[in-house]
């Protein structure tokens, strides 16, 4: 059984995005909304994040208490968050739920009520979340890898800065919200179990009378130094190294995503054979392609024991720079078996197509159905990928290293302490 | 949906719910053997053991097992908790024959020596990990603290020190205890051939040798105490609280968690309002834990140091009120709403559905269908929460706390 897709486009740049999958009892959405930290500056970072709080504190005719108790008698398993790109709310629930809780998120981007006192209690979350990130070293040092790889507002991460945060007001939020939270280039997908001419008219009914505000502004900064030391009496020292990659929307895009894969997914891969299992050098290791519009990056980690930190970094380090040496065919083999079930199991999950009719909308302006995906996988050759990496081979490697001691980095990276 | 049961001669169970309708196939072996079948001497062999069953049998080399589960397109993963190891694979239907070969195969590990001190340095690196992330260790702590000598105060990680001094002779004494076919299941939810499923199993596994396998199941005592885990480089800090509750074959399970999300659910619940939606706490959760005998309530929360004595505070202000004046109503209908949706919205998925089906026939013997799940559920009254507040005094807790600060009050 496969699936069927639709879309429409509304007068006002929201478009709806749809994958009716009959065989579930689930429905799933998501509404993508452009106003990420992309539209962040220097004087408001994280006020996406902080808005996104706020929204969900009373709105329409309902308070605060009374929205969430609606959501949960509706069933629904909710997500709400920011991303470089996008602000974004999601659900699953049961499919007869979808209408009433479409609903009550159409008063919540439309109609929230802004409380002042919700606002301070909002900010309050953003600090709690900051502090608690603080002590995720991991997520530290891929937080300032990105910050390596991408310029800012790109490589910011949502929560800002304890000093961003506490500057912030409910003015600024409110003129962010005016600003960008707006239907052009929204994008909300269901994926599931509902009927499309039905849901077709519930989003007309709901959110057609939206206001389009047009208008574009991204703000420029820098990116950080190539190599990041961040002192700290840790028992591990926490890795992290990239290098520039390519954005899903290139034509060779999926060239790149299997060279990687060759080197991460699973568990006979490059990284996790020769990092792990052949030396016991570490518990995690990865690498990963990361993609943004219009620029990628591949971000790999590992978690190692400071006196072994320096040798888990020079083989990764060797393990990139022995790609363009060519990948095999038994390897591309058991990648595109990975692929090829992942493909196929994604049908059991409305959340997960959901979330990716949006993310295929964003980075290529339609959807890629099944079949063409499959399409794209049986293409991949050993030759296609031997092509690549010999043209794109990995360079210009990004470090930051968290932990008791600073390490030796290949030679042309310049560093600095943070 | 249908479930099938078999056992094989030397007393292998096997169990599954077959979906012909589905598109993938999820497959494990539960074992019944976790840190609470460990002694001090042995502590953290079982965790240990689930990394070296991937280091290669008779036939196959550790090479073979991670290649071959790449080759399967398998999502396949184990893990070890007090009172189970896990190893479970989902694929592509067509691929039954292939995967259980190869999981059956290694529930078989050769555990050379070799393979053995290379994934001791692994298993050390794994421990360190837990140092560095919150809450440090804080749970196998408290888990410690309350459950005092008895195991399942055991350590799953086991320590550098345990670990370090672990020998391949110990660990493989204990695997052909532990892994007799008598405490081992077979599982497979999904797109199931259960008859060719049987008939694999019998030539793989019929020759198993069987052993006589107990576990301690006395009942513990939970500890009443309060221990500070100094923690001066963290930023926030982490306090978790014991408390004794319903064990999994107690039908009053049901009860307990339902009141564990009017309480302590990440969103709507008592906490969530009291503590999070102001921004006093980063998060706030109560959580029923289910062991063979016994369960436990967990009280989890993270905040600022300074804001410490007020959140927990609150919680004991919180715990009081419920132990003293129940829950509402209303606030049941919404327990049920919630949790029934996402027990529905779970079981889409057949690998999500293994876990059920696995774990419930390993702690109990009994399955059900996810609409008898369902019931039991809706037909939790007021009456039962009321009985269970009877039953259990979630006032009488262990109460650890990690993070900088090294004196708190308890209210």
């Amino acid at each position: 059984m496969r699936s069927t897709i639709y879309s429409e486009s509304f007068d006002n740049g929201l478009t709806l995005l749809a994958e009716s999958m009959p065989w579930l009892q689930s429905a799933a959405f998501s509404i993508a909304i452009p106003a990420g930290v992309q539209r962040e500056e220097e004087s408001n970072r994280g006020v996406a994040n902080l808005l996104c709080d706020w929204m969900q504190r009373g709105c329409g005719q309902f308070d605060s208490r009374q929205f969430v108790e609606a959501l949960d008698n509706l069933g629904v398993a909710r997500g709400g968050g920011v991303s470089s790109s996008h602000l974004n709310f999601s659900g699953a629930l049961l499919a007869g739920n979808l209408r009433p809780t479409l609903g009550l998120y159409a008063d919540l981007i439309l109609r929230p009520h802004f409380l002042p006192d919700e606002f301070e209690d909002a900010k309050q979350v953003c600090f709690q979340e900051l502090r608690a990130l603080e002590d995720d070293l991991h997520q530290q040092a891929m937080l300032s890898l990105r910050r390596q790889m991408y310029a800012d507002p790109w490589g910011w991460h949502p929560t800002g800065t304890l000093a961003s945060v506490e500057s912030l007001t409910e003015t600024g939020a409110k003129s962010y919200f005016d600003t960008w939270i707006r239907p052009d280039e929204t994008i909300i997908s269901v994926a599931g179990n509902f009927d499309w001419n039905q849901l077709r008219d519930e989003i007309a009914a709901l959110f057609g009378n939206w206001k389009s505000s047009p208008g574009q502004k991204n703000f420029l900064g820098s990116k950080l130094p190539e190599y990041v030391h961040i002192p700290f009496e840790s028992s591990q020292t926490h890795v992290g190294l990239g290098f520039e990659g390519i954005p899903v929307s290139s034509p060779d895009f999926y060239q790149a995503r299997a060279a990687i894969g060759i080197m991460s997914d699973g568990m006979s891969s490059r990284l996790f054979s020769e990092v792990r299992e052949k030396r016991g050098l570490c518990y995690t290791v990865y690498a990963s392609c990361n993609s943004l519009k219009t620029q990628g990056a591949v971000l790999a980690y590992a978690g190692t024991s400071t006196e072994r930190a320096q040798e888990t970094l020079d083989v990764m380090i060797e393990q990139f720079n022995d790609l363009p040496k060519g990948v095999r065919q038994d390897e591309l083999t058991r990648l595109k078996a990975r692929f090829k079930s992942g493909i196929i199991m994604q049908q059991e999950s409305s959340s997960s197509r959901a979330s990716s009719l949006a993310a295929d909308w964003y980075h290529l302006g339609r959807i890629r159905k099944m079949d063409e995906l499959e399409a794209i996988v049986d293409g991949i050759t050993v030759d296609t990928i031997n092509a690549y990496v010999a043209a794109n081979p990995p360079k210009n490697y990004r470090v930051t290293t968290i932990g008791a001691k600073r390490l030796e980095v290949p030679s042309g990276i310049s560093s600095s302490d943070a | 949906m249908e479930f099938r049961q078999a056992t094989l001669d030397n007393g292998l169970e096997i169990v599954a719910e077959v979906n012909s309708n589905a598109y993938s196939l999820a497959t494990a072996f539960f074992v019944k053997t976790g840190s609470r079948d460990e002694s001090d001497e042995v502590a953290g062999v079982s965790h240990f053991l689930e990394h070296m069953v991937f280091k290669g049998t008779a036939r196959r080399s550790a090479e073979d097992v991670n290649r071959e589960l790449d080759e399967l397109g398998a999502q396949s993963n184990a893990f070890t908790s007090e009172e189970q190891t896990v190893y479970y694979a989902v694929v592509l239907p067509e691929l039954q024959n292939q995967i259980v070969d190869l999981l059956a195969d290694i529930m078989r590990p050769t555990l050379r020596q070799e393979d053995f001190d290379t994934e001791k340095k692994v298993i050390l690196e794994e421990i360190m990990k837990y140092d560095d992330q919150p809450p440090y260790g804080g749970h196998e702590k408290s888990m410690a603290a309350w459950f005092g000598s008895h195991p399942l105060g055991n350590s799953v990680l086991g320590t550098q020190e345990s670990v370090g001094a672990l020998s391949q002779q110990q660990m493989m004494s204990y695997f052909e205890q532990r892994y007799s076919p008598t405490n081992m299941t077979l599982v497979a939810t999904g797109n199931v051939d259960f008859d060719a499923l049987i008939e694999q199993a019998n030539q793989l596994c019929g020759d198993w040798k069987r052993y006589d396998v107990s576990r301690n199941t006395t009942r513990p005592v939970g500890q009443s105490n309060f221990q500070f885990v100094t923690k001066e480089t963290s930023i926030q800090q982490y306090i978790i609280q014991l408390a004794e509750s319903p064990g999994s074959e107690d039908p009053n399970r049901y009860a307990a968690r339902l009141l564990a999300t009017i309480m302590g659910d990440d969103v709507g619940s008592r906490f969530f309002w009291e503590l999070v939606d102001p921004g006093l706490a980063e998060f706030a959760a109560m959580e029923s834990y289910e062991f063979q005998g016994c369960g436990v309530m967990m009280n989890y929360v993270c905040c600022a140091p300074q804001d410490a004595q007020r959140v927990l505070d609150v919680v004991q202000h919180e715990v009081d009120k419920l132990m003293t004046g129940g829950v509402t109503q209303k606030e049941l209908d919404q327990a049920k709403n919630k949790v029934c949706s996402h027990v529905v919205l779970r079981s889409e998925r057949p690998s999500s559905r293994l876990f059920s089906v696995g774990s419930s026939w390993t702690q109990r013997k009994s399955l059900k269908t996810v609409k008898e799940t369902v019931e039991a559920y809706q037909n939790v009254q007021l009456d039962d929460i009321g009985q269970l507040l009877e039953m259990y005094d979630l006032r009488k807790t262990s109460t650890t706390a990690v993070g900088p600060l090294s004196s708190l009050q308890l209210p």
